[in-house]
C-alpha cells in the first residue's frame, strides 16, 4: 500500500478476495470522505463491479497478474482508478443490458451499473491492460443529488 | 455476511428464505444450487423471499435471472418476495422489475400460483 495525503493505492492479487477487499476499502473511504449512505453504496458497488471486471475479465484470475486500485480525493471529487494487466477490454463488445434481447442474459450488467452509480466512468483499454476511472463528485450538503458539479 | 438459505413449503409452494449477500462466488453458487435442487426434486413453484438480502451485485442479478429462466424452462414459476429498497432499485434500473413477478406479501405470492 502506498499513501499520500490525498491518494492511497493498493496492489492486489487476481482473486475473489480482492473483489471483497476493494469493495470494503471503497465503503470505508467513501464514508470517511463524508458521502451519504446512498452514495457510499453506489461507490462501493461500482468499485466492486470494476474489481470483478479486472479480476475475472482482465486478469482472468492469473496469479502472476495484479490489480492496482487507487483512491484520490480532490477538492471536488473522489477519483478511483482500477487497472488490470489483461489483454485490454474490447469496448465494441459491451452490450446494452436494457435491450430487450439482453434483458434475460445472466451477465453484462457491470459497466452499466458503474455508469448508473458514478458521475464519470472512463475505460481505457490497451495491450498492457485496462484502466478504469470512476469519479464521484462531492455534492454540497443541500445539493441532494446529481445536479451538483459536473 | 455470506448468504444463507432455508426453504419451507406453503400450500404446495416452496418459499426460499434468503439472507445476506448474493454476490459473485459463494452467494451466487448457493442460490444456484438451491434452485437446481428444488427443481430436481420436482418443486416447480418457487418464491425467493429476499427480505433479508441486503446486497446483490451484477453476478447476483445474473443468478436471479438464471434461476428465473431455468425454472421457467422446466415448466415452473419463480417469483420474488419482499424486496429491500436496494434490491428493488437495482431491479428497476436494470429493467428486470418488468421481467420478474414481484410480490410484497407471502400470502398473495402463494395464492398467485396457478
Amino acid at each position: 500500500m502506498a499513501m499520500t495525503e490525498q491518494r492511497v493505492s493498493y496492489t492486489l492479487d487476481s482473486s475473489l478476495e480482492t473483489i471483497d477487499s476493494a469493495e470494503e476499502k471503497a465503503t470505508r473511504i467513501a464514508a470517511e470522505l463524508g458521502f451519504g449512505e446512498d452514495e457510499i453504496m453506489q461507490i462501493s458497488m461500482a468499485v466492486r463491479e470494476g474489481a470483478v471486471n479486472a479480476v475475472l475479465h482482465g486478469n482472468a484470475y492469473a496469479p502472476d497478474k495484479k490489480v492496482t486500485l487507487a483512491f484520490e480525493r480532490t477538492g471536488e471529487a473522489l477519483i478511483i482508478t482500477i487497472r488490470d494487466q489483461g489483454p485490454g477490454m474490447d469496448l465494441s463488445r459491451i452490450p446494452n443490458p436494457l435491450a430487450p434481447e439482453n434483458l434475460l442474459k445472466t451477465s453484462g450488467r457491470g459497466i452499466f451499473l458503474m455508469r448508473s452509480f458514478m458521475d464519470v466512468v472512463e475505460i481505457r483499454p490497451s495491450s498492457a491492460g485496462t484502466e478504469l476511472k470512476l469519479i464521484k463528485h462531492v455534492h454540497g450538503p443541500t445539493a441532494g443529488g446529481k445536479e451538483a458539479s459536473q | 455476511m455470506t448468504m444463507k438459505v432455508g426453504s419451507r413449503q406453503v400450500d404446495g409452494v416452496t418459499i426460499v428464505d434468503c439472507s445476506g449477500r448474493i454476490t459473485l462466488g459463494e452467494g451466487s453458487v448457493i442460490l444456484r444450487d438451491t434452485v437446481r435442487d428444488l427443481l430436481g426434486k420436482g418443486n416447480k413453484k418457487i418464491v425467493l423471499n429476499l427480505q433479508d438480502v441486503n446486497y446483490i451485485d451484477s453476478s447476483g442479478i445474473g443468478e436471479l435471472v438464471s434461476a428465473f429462466t431455468t425454472t421457467k424452462n422446466q415448466g415452473g414459476e419463480l417469483k420474488l418476495l419482499n424486496l429491500t429498497k436496494k434490491v428493488n432499485d437495482l431491479l428497476q434500473i436494470t429493467k428486470l422489475y418488468t421481467v420478474f413477478d414481484v410480490k410484497d406479501d407471502e400470502a398473495s405470492a402463494v395464492k398467485s400460483f396457478k
